[in-house]
């Protein structure tokens, strides 16, 4: 079983040289430590930035360069800053080739739940729906099971949507999976967790084929 | 040239009052017009309507406006730092309208620009689009968002001159400048006001065409929200 780092880690290998991609808070964040060096990738934040570098130094800190999170950040050599309708320009005009985004529940049909609990403190969808209504290639970080053990790969969400039929690829403390036409389809198992430990935590459709390989990390 | 310059925050905000709809540049704390914010809290403007993409912590930036109960209405993305948001809003005090960043960003810039709406994928399927127009392109769905409508845009730029001409610095720049022109009226503050020929034409971020008002800040807090840091090794 993995823990947020190994996810972090599996979800690294999907990027790819030449890539621009935007991470969402969480799991997300984690995933630029773990992108090998040798690959050619620019960060995207939503909140006017492209090229984002490491935290800065002590001492170094700009309240005039923030990411998405509101924390302090750097910028490497080739970064640009834009206005907030020239960053949703990117997104949602496809430029951006990877989102990377935590999520309270995924349907088998790719439909996505991230951003309200009826009852609780609404806090906002921020750049989320504009993310998953575009981007091509989204990529869901999050735990299989909730708090309460249950499922979080549902038949159909049962929270307010963030976006319809979006995300393509789902890497779980447990599995990766895909969506297609008809459920989930199990890829790669993570170390030491069987399939029927799958079966089991999946409450939409899986659709298992003759072999499912453990995940190299 | 068209001088745009008033002297201070105070002549900025003449024909501001209550009931009215401002936009506000900001990303969290981050490109927040600090100094017309603390002035309005002097005006004790009542019943108004922010545009703005998040509404500031319990002490500052918007959060100052709250405090006094000012705002009738938020129009943001995102509102997540602030208790006394949340507090009013649970009370049924303030009314809320939440909205994809994206299109609130595109919602102001089409007001901008001239265009009365603009059809977004942002929200299609979702509570978003509840009572929205939507519509097919290409087999893909769209749903239609309006043009803000506001009486003062109210933005935070670093350097200005005396035409009005901007330059932003940073992530400060988020919405500042798709807000300038968006409203009725468009008032600046700014960390340094040049004259007119100081700033090189080619480098503007907005044109002076889209401000009728900018002064320089008497002060600047610039508060850091998550200062996070890496350890020297």
């Amino acid at each position: 079983m993995l823990d947020k780092i190994g996810i972090a880690k599996r979800i690294a290998k999907e990027v790819k040289d030449g890539y621009y991609v935007n991470l969402g808070i969480g799991i997300p964040t984690l995933v630029a430590n773990y992108v090998p060096p040798n690959l050619s990738v620019e960060f995207q934040s939503e909140n006017g930035v492209l090229g984002m570098g490491p935290f800065p130094f002590e001492g170094e800190e700009d309240a005039d360069i923030i990411n998405a999170g509101k924390q302090t950040i750097t910028t490497l050599p080739g970064a640009s800053f834009f206005d907030s309708a020239m960053s949703f320009s990117m997104i949602r005009g496809k430029h951006v080739d990877l989102t990377i985004l935590g999520a309270m529940e995924v349907a088998e049909n790719g439909d996505i739940a991230n951003w309200k609990i009826p009852g609780k403190m609404v806090k906002g969808m921020g750049g989320a729906m504009d993310l998953v209504a575009s981007a091509e290639n989204i990529i869901v970080a999050m735990m299989h099971t909730n708090k309460r053990g249950q499922s979080k790969l549902l038949k159909q969400c049962a929270l307010p949507l963030t976006g319809v039929g979006c995300v393509k690829k789902i890497v779980t403390n447990l599995a990766v999976l895909e969506v297609v036409d008809k459920g989930f389809k199990l890829l790669e198992r993570a170390p030491g967790v069987s399939v029927k430990q799958i079966i089991d935590a999946t409450e939409g459709e899986l659709i298992i084929g003759s072999n499912t390989p453990e995940m190299i990390i | 040239m068209i001088n745009k310059t008033v002297k201070s925050v105070k002549e900025s905000l003449v024909g501001v009052s209550d009931n009215m709809t401002f936009m506000l540049g900001g990303f969290g704390l981050c490109g927040i017009p600090e100094n017309i914010i603390a002035q309005l809290v002097k005006l004790e403007v009542k019943n108004i309507t922010c545009i703005s993409n998040n509404a500031g912590v319990d002490d500052f930036g918007l959060g100052l406006l709250l405090k006094h109960k000012q705002i009738k209405k938020m129009i943001s993305s995102y509102v997540g730092e602030n208790d006394e948001f949340e507090r009013q809003m649970l009370s049924g005090e303030l009314d809320v309208e939440l909205l994809p960043q994206g299109t609130l960003a595109e919602r102001c810039r089409a007001a901008k620009a001239g265009f009365p709406a603009i059809y977004t994928p942002a929200g299609y399927g979702t509570e978003v689009a509840l009572g929205k127009e939507t519509r097919a392109f290409d087999g893909k769905m769209y749903v239609l968002e309006h043009a803000f409508k506001a009486d003062f845009a109210f933005i935070k730029a670093w350097k200005g001159d005396e035409a009005g001409n901007l330059i932003f610095k940073g992530t400060a720049r988020n919405f500042n400048p798709n807000m300038c022109g968006a409203a009725k009226i468009t008032v600046v503050e700014v960390e340094e006001l040049l004259p007119a020929g100081a700033l090189n034409p080619n480098e503007i971020h907005v044109p002076g065409i889209f401000v009728q008002r900018i002064f320089k800040g008497v002060s600047y807090e610039k508060r850091i929200e998550q200062l996070t840091i890496t350890k020297k090794q």
